[in-house]
């Protein structure tokens, strides 16, 4: 049993760092969602990725890191405000966004200008 | 691991920036100012562990409330145009309707 417990702790930086740095390529993945999607309420779903997953990956490594202290029951309470507001939050803007009229961008060709200048859309 | 990932975030709020300033629509550039706060407080717990004190910490606790109240008073004000209009649809006693 104490075997068990001290391999884990050997192994607890690992994890934690495995668990920074994918959290940190999710952000990056969700930030270029937001600046690469074509539509309002696309780029909603790219900013739900960040505050969910990656939100929790990062803090999850941070808590890891940190160990058993205050720093990590701080770290659980930002995780928690972090769960607790940012989809209210993300619901606010698509309801303020829904009620002030603003329509989805619908269809999948038109809107997009063509790759080469010379080619048929197709 | 915690620079490389203070790094991505970094990066990941420049993205942030140039979305708050091309967005065509006032709700992309809100979108942008809420979605840059909760990487502004990933970046601060991140940051805390960089300098090794753990205040920065307390100070992303706050920034999680704060960020939150700004989006909802950001929003409230561009529907109504003023920022008293109460929430919810409670009545004052003597006002009719």
């Amino acid at each position: 049993m104490s075997e068990l417990l001290h391999m884990l702790d050997i192994l607890r930086p690992y994890v934690a760092g495995i668990a920074l740095l994918s959290g940190g390529v999710i952000v990056l993945i969700g930030a270029s969602g937001v600046l690469r999607l074509p539509d309002f309420y696309t780029r909603l779903h790219a900013a739900g990725v960040t505050d969910t997953l990656g939100t929790l990956l990062v803090l999850l490594g941070l808590i890891l890191l940190s160990g058993f202290t205050l720093l990590s029951g701080k770290l659980a309470l930002v995780g928690l405000f972090l769960l607790l507001t940012s989809p209210a939050a993300t619901h606010a803007v698509a309801n303020a966004a829904h009620k002030a009229g603003l329509k989805p961008r619908l269809g999948t060709v038109q809107s997009q200008p063509p790759l080469d200048a010379s080619g048929d859309p197709s | 691991m915690i620079f490389a990932t203070a790094l991505m975030l970094m990066a990941a709020m420049m993205l942030m920036l140039v979305r708050l300033l091309r967005g065509p629509e006032l709700y992309d550039r809100v979108l942008a100012v809420n979605s840059f706060g909760t990487k502004t407080i990933l970046f601060l717990c991140v940051f805390a562990f960089l300098i090794g004190r753990s205040d920065a910490v307390d100070i992303a606790l706050l920034y999680a409330l704060m960020n939150f109240i700004a989006t909802i008073a950001i929003l409230k004000f561009f529907r109504y145009r003023a920022l008293d209009v109460a929430l919810s649809r409670t009545r004052r006693r003597g006002e009719t309707r």
